[in-house]
């Protein structure tokens, strides 16, 4: 539970919004996130995200799961209860394979998803908070980290001087909890 | 914009070597192989049928590798794929020689299917003669030499009519009016026949025509397609060795890292779908295990190929899925190239080991003659594609997507 105070800002246009992430990163801001109702190309760049490193955890799962597969089966059919399929050796590789193969890309994907969802810190049942309700609708919404340091209207000015149709302060969780939805939020707003 | 490729002496003089390697190789294998002399029958035999087999395999196998770049052409028009258009010369210049692989094969062929005759019967296509066989008896209304002749005229005629025809509409392009796109729906148009053709003849008919019904005893459904893996992912290795030459003469300066990214998710991607389709035909054989079947794999998998066997799994599957999987390897110049050479090489291994097995048995080498010819046939590749490379522009100006392949981003 870290509750923190933002500064937030709407744009209306994603050419607005793509300059004014510029001059926030060059401000020196800390840029909390930008939330946009779809997928905007290049923002990620604009933004320096780093390279996610999912894929790495992809492989480790997969390499997971292509082992599992084969380690379960030999120990099954050579040791633990040995059968005889179609007169084939107890340890028929070729028939693993496609087994195998299935875990590999059921570990990889399970994992991956599981690691996305962690990642964004999304998942059924868990709470964020929501910034501008029309932040999926029709907004591009830009929050910046507030700390004892910053001046409060400093900022508001500075982000009204970006293009902003909408600013305001919000103090909010800045991390995942879980709830429902129609209970309070465990914070009062500013 | 205008950017001209020439031909580097050095390359010239390369690819003018190794034809003729190719050719002096050919020469000496009619002396030694074709017209040999001997007391000793069976290797008499073997000799003449090396001959002929060889350059099967290696005529075959380069007829479908720049098919693949017809198909690769066809498929991007039809997916709207922009991407490809930074470097679409080189897919263009390699399927507009599709002819000259095609005319080769097309000689090669009808000289086996007629000419080649050793004590009334065929080494290597034993359909020839089914006479008293009752398998090849019952296989001859697909398997006899009217449609043998039909279809492979048909299909050369046909991909190197595409070949030629799809280079054709590109250049149209260049000289179209600013922004019409009736050309581009045209090429649309004609890709979409294409695939049709190429469907019913790569994808099916051909590889049992020309590779299958070498174990003319011997089916697989999986075949074709088998085939196709093969001979699509060396296609686009073949075409990303020439953007990184030309990448690295100066020329194609369109071509990103991004493109080169693309194109290496493709061998990446293509090498393990290979490996899928060779395992599917593998696997159903293997379990059913039924002796008409398995004898294929026995001289393959456990016989005297046993090494080209695992040496081909090892080069087509292991070393690109475990080299090509991270992102940093495939933006290097120098891993794609020596991955994409090496898939080449590979493929070319699976097309010795689809074609040899059947008339040669134990009597194969992987020797002077077989790497002369293959020499040979890399060296007729690179100078028939340079020479097209150097006709026009590698840009292709005015094409409707080329804005899109410059901000490309894999």
């Amino acid at each position: 539970m870290a509750i923190k105070k933002f500064a937030v800002a709407c744009y209306d246009d994603e050419e607005v919004l793509f300059p004014a992430v510029k001059k926030v990163r060059h401000s020196g801001y800390k840029l909390h996130d930008v939330y946009t109702p779809f997928p905007v190309h290049g923002l990620d760049a604009a933004l320096g995200l780093k390279e996610t490193d999912l894929h790495i955890a992809g492989f480790i799962y997969g390499i997971t799961g292509t082992s599992t597969a084969l380690g379960f089966m030999s120990w099954i059919f050579t040791s633990d209860w040995p059968l005889v399929f179609g007169g084939k050796p107890y340890l028929s590789l070729p028939a693993f394979i496609p087994i195998t193969f299935e875990l590999t890309v059921l570990f990889a994907a399970v994992g991956m998803v599981l690691t996305f969802c962690y990642l964004n810190q999304i998942m059924p049942g868990v709470k964020k908070h929501v910034f501008h309700p029309r932040q999926t609708d029709d907004l591009f919404v830009v929050a910046i980290e507030l700390n004892e340091h910053v001046s409060e209207t400093e900022v508001i000015d500075f982000l009204k001087s970006t293009g902003a149709v909408e600013t305001n302060v919000q103090v909010a969780e800045s991390e995942w909890w879980y709830g429902r939805f129609d209970k309070k939020e465990p914070y009062e707003l500013a | 914009m205008n950017e001209r490729f020439e031909i580097p002496a050095k390359l010239r003089t390369t690819s003018i070597v190794l034809m003729l390697i190719g050719i002096a190789t050919l020469l000496i294998g009619v002396k030694t192989l074709l017209f040999t002399d001997g007391s000793n029958h069976e290797m008499i035999h073997a000799d003449k049928t090396r001959f002929w087999i060889v350059l099967l395999h290696n005529s075959v196998f380069f007829t479908l590798i720049t098919l693949a770049s017809v198909f690769v052409q066809a498929a991007a028009s039809l997916a709207q794929g922009g991407w490809i258009v930074a470097y679409k010369r080189v897919p263009e210049a390699i399927g507009a020689n599709v002819w000259v692989f095609g005319l080769i094969t097309a000689v090669i062929l009808f000289t086996i299917a007629f000419y080649f005759n050793i004590d009334g019967h065929n080494p290597i296509y034993h359909w020839v003669h089914p006479d008293g066989d009752k398998t090849l008896e019952g296989k001859s209304a697909f398997l006899n030499k009217p449609m043998f002749v039909g279809f492979t005229v048909g299909a050369i005629a046909l991909w190197s009519f595409f070949g030629r025809k799809f280079r054709a509409l590109s250049l149209a392009q260049e000289n179209a009016a600013t922004n019409s796109t009736k050309i581009y729906w045209n090429t649309v148009k004609w890709s979409a026949g294409f695939l049709i053709v190429y469907a019913l003849t790569q994808m099916s008919t051909i590889p049992w025509m020309w590779i299958m019904s070498i174990d003319a005893h011997w089916y697989s459904t999986m075949f074709s397609w088998y085939t196709f893996a093969s001979a699509f992912v060396s296609g686009m290795s073949l075409i990303l060795l020439w953007v990184v030459y030309l990448k690295n003469k100066g020329k194609l300066e369109l071509v990103t890292s991004e493109h080169v990214h693309d194109l290496g998710k493709f061998m990446f991607a293509f090498s393990i779908f290979w490996t899928y389709v060779w395992f599917d035909q593998y696997m159903l054989i293997w379990y059913s295990n039924i002796p008409e079947e398995t004898v294929y794999f026995k001289m393959r998998q456990q016989g005297p190929y046993s090494i080209i066997w695992y040496a081909t799994f090892i080069i087509n599957f292991l070393m690109p899925i475990l080299i090509l999987m991270s992102r940093p390897s495939k933006r290097n110049y120098f891993t794609v190239t020596f991955i994409a050479m090496m898939i080449i090489f590979g493929h070319w291994l699976d097309f010795f080991i689809m074609t040899m097995p059947g008339p040669l048995g134990i009597h194969w080498h992987l020797n002077w003659y077989e790497l002369g010819i293959f020499a040979g046939f890399i060296g007729l590749l690179i100078y028939t594609v340079a020479n097209t490379l150097t006709k026009t522009s590698l840009v292709v100006n005015n094409h409707p997507l080329l804005k899109e392949a410059l901000l490309h981003q894999s």
